[in-house]
């Protein structure tokens, strides 16, 4: 089977792929994407290419699988150096890009599973945990546009597919997110407003029916 | 008043201080080395790592990077010499899958393997079974960056599997990564002591078991 030179993994709805599809509109590559649905077993190709986390997004150059979002951001940008870097140049800057993307990582998934995968009282404690997290984020922020400062660069692409499962939190949490962190919702109305961004993140109605589709797969409902 | 110029806050008992430590000592960079009481934090490090609270921490000219993986990726562009990541795109991303999958997945599903009770400790050793069993077999399967002719970012990560994995196994009196069950990763280990400057510079076990036999 022939494949392009580069393909994606995808699927619409993860926002570990939206990072990769960011990524990859802001460098201009022209790809194939391959969408493998979340709410299914998963796929042959996704198992023999992905075999140690068989997760999403799987990035294919040239025949040779890249996983993991993090690790495929890097690569992209360090192959496709030419244009629009995503991590700034500045070996400070660079690391401190690093740093604030592997917290993102490891705390903002998790944390807003315990608002869209829960319900009852773990939902509650799920929606505090929820604002405090994002709080904190809105203080690294400050009063910079974007995470990078003056542009958007590698932590704003790692961030902003979350918001397009915001209209989900809120719904299934009944809350209202810009009510307590109004400039995350400022810097992600930002992000909006770029072209590679919007195209590359779903509807957030859409979402929702995923998500509520998504938890009666998990058990939730 | 001579400032330091660079200034590690580390704790000679940590694989992740190791690391930094060592990838200073392969560019030839000249360092302060700052113990960490962990017990009893100073203010320093708490003004350097208020995020996580942790050593190590590199100070460059007085500006903090905390997080070993990002710390060794800034040493690698700051300071010439010696490359600590492939040169090669693709070997780069494999180098830092590995590392997170060492560092991310299965040291702490190990440690809580060995350290934990109960069914956290049940969970936690079937998952460290299952990724140990997969780092065995991707080295066996020839991958060249486990070949530990020259030590290298992942190999500086990997001696939290290969030389702390043991010494936490005895402490805690319970195996793990037996070299009966993993033999490439022991293998693997074994590359890494012949490697010049490795071995004398790591902390001993001998050193290292009381010490993590008196930590919780």
């Amino acid at each position: 089977m022939a494949m392009k030179e580069v393909v994606l993994l995808d699927s619409w709805a993860c926002p570990f792929s939206m990072r990769v599809r960011i990524a990859l509109a802001q460098k201009g590559v022209d790809y194939e994407s391959k969408e493998e649905d979340l709410l299914l077993p998963k796929s042959e190709l996704l198992l023999k290419l992905n075999p140690v986390h068989k997760k999403i997004p799987v990035l294919i150059h040239n025949d040779r699988p890249v996983c993991e979002s993090l690790v495929i951001l890097q690569y992209v940008d360090e192959v496709w150096n030419h244009t629009n870097p995503l991590l700034p140049f500045d070996p400070y800057q660079r690391a401190q890009a690093r740093f604030w993307a592997d917290f993102i990582e490891k705390k903002t998934f998790e944390t807003t599973q315990r608002v869209w995968a829960t319900k009852g009282e773990e939902q509650e404690v799920g929606k505090k945990e929820f604002i405090d997290h994002f709080k904190f984020l809105e203080q690294q922020l400050g009063d910079k546009p974007y995470f990078g400062g003056d542009s958007f660069g590698y932590v704003d692409v790692v961030l902003i597919p979350f918001y397009s499962w915001f209209y989900a939190f809120e719904t299934l949490g009944d809350f209202k997110i810009e009510e307590s962190c109004p400039k995350i919702i400022a810097w992600a109305k930002r992000c909006m407003q770029k072209e590679n961004v919007a195209s590359s993140l779903p509807d957030q109605e859409k979402v929702y029916e995923f998500v509520l589709a998504y938890r009666k797969k998990l058990g939730v409902d | 008043m001579v400032m330091t110029y660079i200034k590690v806050l580390g704790l000679w008992a940590s694989p992740y201080s190791f690391r930094v430590e060592k990838a200073l000592k392969m560019k030839g960079v000249e360092y302060e080395s700052v113990e960490i009481d962990i017990m009893n934090k100073t203010q320093e490090l708490l003004d350097s790592n208020p995020v996580h609270k942790k050593v190590p921490v590199l100070l460059h000219t007085g500006k903090p990077i905390a997080e070993s993986l990002v710390i060794m990726e800034y040493i690698d562009q700051v300071w010439k010499g010696e490359p600590l990541l492939p040169s090669d795109p693709y070997e780069r991303a494999q180098a830092r899958f590995w590392a997170k999958f060492i560092d991310d997945q299965l040291t702490p599903a190990a440690r809580t393997a060995v350290m934990g009770e109960g069914e956290d400790a049940k969970k936690a050793r079937e998952a460290a079974e299952k990724f140990l069993k997969i780092l065995d077999e991707e080295i066996r399967g020839g991958n060249k960056l486990f070949e530990g002719k020259a030590i290298g970012y992942l190999d500086l990560v990997g001696l939290v599997v290969t030389h702390w994995f043991p010494v936490l196994q005895e402490a805690a009196g319970k195996e793990l990564v037996t070299k009966d069950d993993y033999p490439a990763i022991w293998a693997w280990g074994e590359r890494l002591l012949g490697c010049p400057g490795v071995k004398d510079d790591l902390p001993p076990w001998d050193k290292l078991l009381p010490f993590f036999q008196l930590t919780p």
